[in-house]
């Protein structure tokens, strides 16, 4: 039953094969007994409930597409009367009292929520063992991380631990930890999807998406979270197709850029082999490929590590022991309680940021670091814009490596460059994604789809098109 | 030597809006504490904010009033500091581009007027309140103002002593009450000032070295503390030192300023344009909107009442000085088009002095406009002399009725019966015949003399042009 679809599901679940309340039943089991370390919190009371709201409506005939799905949600969007904890120890004991808007378009969509995925604190890694929880295992391979910040999500999903889940993708959150762990995963254009409740790392490179088995089910669960909110400014007064309408659009003729700054020194063999084997298969299909350049996009690991941590230095400081979430014990003074519980209750990943993005907003290094980085930033966009004159969608890697062992990467800077491909569409603004795209060494590998602001459709149709003619998103990785 | 003073100030004006500039949450005074605070103002993890169009509509409104630049597109920044009642450890402001540019504004101290520039005026949001005084060893917050929308207005250096800081400041309170963006309410900290005061040799350029007096909530306060740092500066200056740039707290209890905190201690800030909200863009066609809606100016209203009304130009100046005055004075004019110069004189004298007597605003006058409009009408219509006026006027301040009521009840009514005024003056003229005999001889004075007794006698109620054209009828 874990190896079926959302759409499969829905199905099932119409013609009474099954009700929501074993499918729910069957994934808490499978929670159980799971180690991969996915979830924070697991909501066996709350699914079982919502479960039996969702049987009720297919009785009653009133269900749609996602009524009974369970799904992982990543805890960094706030659910109301739910632990939200953003993988700190900072809000170990933060219950919200409100719901994120993606919270609340999901459970008006009748979905089970099974728990909170684990994530790197903050949304800050890209290995997910910056947890204050505990690392993520990679479900292909106990030994390797899933990838991060969503990786208890991406693991979620491929372990069989749920049918769909949430991620957010700050600098390729979604996306790599999608590529590592084998499943499908879409980060919409900036503006999408509200933010509203979901906790902010970098407001202007958040945003929330689906990480999914397969591009239609992406489709399907983006349909519910896309939309203006008017709780939040930066999401866009822009309507919202039927994402699943055009996904057995035909791809012949489509204009396929391959950035040579994404397959150049770094890039390993293996990987480079299997998306270009991916590529080919386009090719197969009718697509054409050019060769494009991305010149600025050298810049986007210095760009995107000078933006996000100035935004997220200054998004953390409400968390100051004073309202919620940890304080430290018996303060001496104002400063004390600041100093210890800050101290106390963030991650050593987090405070390097907070630090970094305090020092380059400070008086005399604002104009040489943050107001550069905005005008670099601006170029990497202008890149973009240029490239999408000449072709429909970007097409690369989405890591540069498979999932690596855990532990194994210990430099912070090194780190980072696990994000390289990734980085320079969350600076753009612009839709990506990852689609399983074969394997090397028996772990995932993942293609990266980059396209124009709002052409999520389109790269639903491409990945699409892609799934109907592989079956790399069919894999699931053994169990003992 | 001689020392010139520059002054300098940072006006915030709380905007009436409904709700707060970036939450819905409703911004009522003196709610019980943290009652009107949402998630977005409890800044409770993941919350955005989302702007208040009516700030930025009483912004603009401000900006066209003091004949400013808007910025058609300007942004929001975060203002990055640690304390306890600022609750997402930033304050949502305005650096780079304001939404009002330069602009100014003419203040009277006295005879002489001057135009004092209006530097720049940013929209932000207020903090919260922190209260030491409630529990023991601890503090307490109260978030009820925190997100309440605030105008700061920044002046130029323009202002040479106390007189013309406190004649601004003023001005600024008036205007921003005649264009309906803030109630002025400085007890409920609606309206209050920082001063930038610096002391420079008489003639030089270059500007001393700055205090800034910290949120000051009353005229009379803004005026003391001024006066006082003065001196302070100036007793510094003479004695060889110099004055440190500091950040200042006046305290009206001991009557003295005392250093809060100094520039080294100075916080950086970290100022960035705010991510979560989009730059506002404003349209010409709101700008134009906003610009027909804005009411008669009280500069207009002043040019208004000389012109039209013939006041003088003080009297002008001070009845346009605020509006609830402006307001009290134009009611009245309604019955009275053509008694200006009397109901000016009324609200000037009369009125003004019962009020300060009794340390009330003119909104809390027991006389109403319209009651003291129908006493002046009764002037006005020979009904009561100006003097007897007087009296009815004290009975009303003491709540015994209306004007007309009060002049029936107490039979004030002049008499106005020449048969009436003649019994009384022939009975005069009959008991005093050695002075209708100095009359006679040339003693124009002694006029005087009849028309007291007569009046006396009429209990003050005789029409005194009817008495006097009467007695020297009689008398000759």
């Amino acid at each position: 039953m874990h190896k079926k679809t959302i759409a499969e599901l829905a199905q099932g679940l119409k013609d009474k094969e099954f009700s929501s309340v074993e499918i729910t039943q069957h994934y808490l089991d499978r929670i159980k007994r799971s180690d991969l370390n996915a979830f924070i919190t697991v909501t066996d009371e709350l699914a079982m409930s919502q479960a039996q709201a969702a049987d009720e409506k297919i009785a009653a005939g009133s269900a749609n597409i996602l009524t009974g799905i369970p799904y992982a949600h990543k805890d960094i969007f706030c659910t109301q009367g739910v632990k939200t904890s953003a993988g700190s120890k900072m809000l170990d004991n933060f219950i919200s009292p409100y719901d994120a808007t993606v919270s609340h378009q999901l459970n008006q969509a009748d979905t089970v929520m099974l728990g909170k995925a684990n994530m790197d604190e903050f949304a800050m890694g890209s290995s997910n063992e910056n947890s204050f929880y505990g690392a993520v295992k990679n479900p292909w391979n106990a030994d390797k991380i899933p990838g991060g910040s969503s990786g208890g999500s991406a693991a979620a999903v491929a372990g069989g631990l749920s049918c769909f889940a949430t991620g957010t993708d700050t600098g390729g959150s979604i996306r790599q930890p999608a590529s590592l762990c084998g499943i499908t995963g879409l980060k919409p254009t900036y503006g999408r999807v509200s933010r509203y409740g979901m906790i902010a790392y970098a407001s202007s490179l958040d945003q929330a998406g689906p990480m999914t088995k397969t591009a239609q089910d992406a489709a399907i669960v983006l349909n519910v979270m896309a939309g203006f909110d008017e709780k939040d400014s930066t999401s866009a007064e822009q309507a919202v197709p039927d994402y699943t309408a055009n996904l057995n659009d035909s791809i012949k003729g489509l204009t396929i850029g391959l950035p040579k700054e994404f397959f150049s020194e770094g890039l390993d063999d293996e990987v480079a082999t299997q998306v270009m084997n991916a590529v080919k298969e386009f090719e197969a299909m009718g697509a054409i490929v050019k060769e494009i350049s991305l010149p600025n996009s050298a810049y986007a690991i210095p760009t995107y590590y000078i933006v996000a941590p100035c935004e997220c230095s200054s998004n953390l400081s409400r968390l100051d022991g004073v309202r919620y979430g940890y304080r430290c014990d018996n303060p001496k003074n104002l400063e004390d309680l600041y100093l210890r519980s800050r101290s106390e209750a963030f991650g050593a990943e987090v405070k390097r940021r907070i630090m970094i993005g305090a020092y380059a907003l400070s008086a005399g290094y604002y104009d040489a670091y943050y107001l550069k980085a905005q005008k670099t930033r601006h170029l990497i966009s202008e890149d973009f814009k240029k490239a999408f004159g000449e072709v429909d969608v970007i097409m690369g890697p989405v890591s540069p490596t498979t999932a690596f062992d855990l532990g194994s990467v210990k430099d912070p800077v090194s780190m980072y460059l696990a994000d390289i491909y990734t980085l320079s569409a969350n600076l753009a603004g612009l839709p990506g994604m990852s689609i399983p795209a074969g394997f090397s060494d028996k772990l995932p590998v993942g293609l990266q789809l980059i396209g124009n602001y709002w052409s999520e459709s389109k790269l639903l149709n491409i990945a699409h098109q892609f799934q109907q003619q592989t079956d790399w998103h069919q894999q699931m990785p053994q169990e003992d | 030597m001689e020392w010139e003073t520059v002054i300098g100030l940072e006006i915030h004006a709380q905007l009436s809006t409904k709700s707060k500039i970036f939450s819905s949450a409703s911004t009522q005074f003196g709610q019980a504490p943290n009652s009107q605070a949402c998630a977005v103002d409890l800044g409770l993890p993941g919350v955005l904010p989302v702007l208040n169009v009516e700030a930025v509509n009483k912004a603009i409104k401000f900006g066209l009033a003091v004949n400013a630049h808007i910025n058609q597109r300007n942004i929001f920044d975060r203002k990055n500091y640690f304390y306890p009642d600022l609750p997402k450890g930033y304050q949502i402001s305005q650096m780079d581009l304001p939404i009002v540019g330069e602009g100014e504004i003419e203040i009277s101290v006295g005879e002489t007027t001057k135009i004092v520039g209006v530097t720049r005026a940013h929209l932000e949001e207020d903090a919260g309140k922190s209260v030491h005084d409630m529990f023991n060893e601890f503090s307490a917050i109260d978030l009820n103002r925190a997100g309440t929308p605030l105008l700061e207005i920044v002046s130029e250096p323009d202002m040479r002593s106390a007189k013309e800081a406190v004649a601004y400041a003023k001005k600024i309170h008036a205007l921003v009450q005649y264009i309906g963006i803030c109630d002025g309410n400085m007890q409920e900290g609606s309206f209050r000032c920082d001063a930038n005061v610096s002391l420079r040799p008489m003639g030089q350029e270059k500007l001393g070295t700055r205090a800034e007096l910290k949120n000051i909530n009353s005229f009379k306060f803004l005026e003391r503390a001024i006066n006082l740092e003065v001196e302070r500066q100036q007793d510094i200056l003479e004695e060889g030192g110099s004055v440190v740039q500091e950040t200042r707290l006046y305290d009206a209890v001991k009557h003295e300023t005392r250093s809060m905190r100094s520039k080294e201690e100075a916080n950086d800030y970290r100022y960035f344009p705010d991510p979560d909200l989009l730059p506002v863009e404003i349209t010409d066609e709101l700008m134009s909107s906003i610009k027909a809606s804005l009411p008669e100016l009280p500069v207009e209203k002043k040019a208004r009442f000389i012109a039209e009304l013939g006041l003088n130009e003080y009297d002008a100046d001070i009845l346009t000085s605020q509006k609830s005055l402006a307001d009290y004075f134009e009611i009245m004019l309604q019955d009275n088009a053509k008694n200006a110069k009397l109901c000016a004189n009324w609200v000037m004298g009369e009125l003004s002095a019962s009020l300060n007597k009794n340390q009330l605003d003119i909104e809390d006058s027991p006389v109403s406009a319209q009651d003291l409009s129908q006493l002046i009408a009764r002037i006005g219509d020979d009904t009561i002399s100006g003097k007897i006026a007087k009296d009815v006027f004290k009975a009303m301040w003491s709540g015994e009725g209306s004007a007309d009521d009060i002049i029936e009840s107490k039979g004030l009514k002049q008499v106005t019966d020449m048969g009436a005024i003649e019994v009384i003056i022939d009975e005069i003229i009959a008991n005093n015949t050695p002075q209708v005999e100095q009359f006679k001889s040339g003693n124009e004075k002694i006029l005087g003399f009849f028309v007291g007794q007569a009046m006396k006698a009429s209990q003050g109620k005789a029409n005194p042009k009817l008495l006097n054209q009467l007695l020297r009828e009689k008398l000759s």
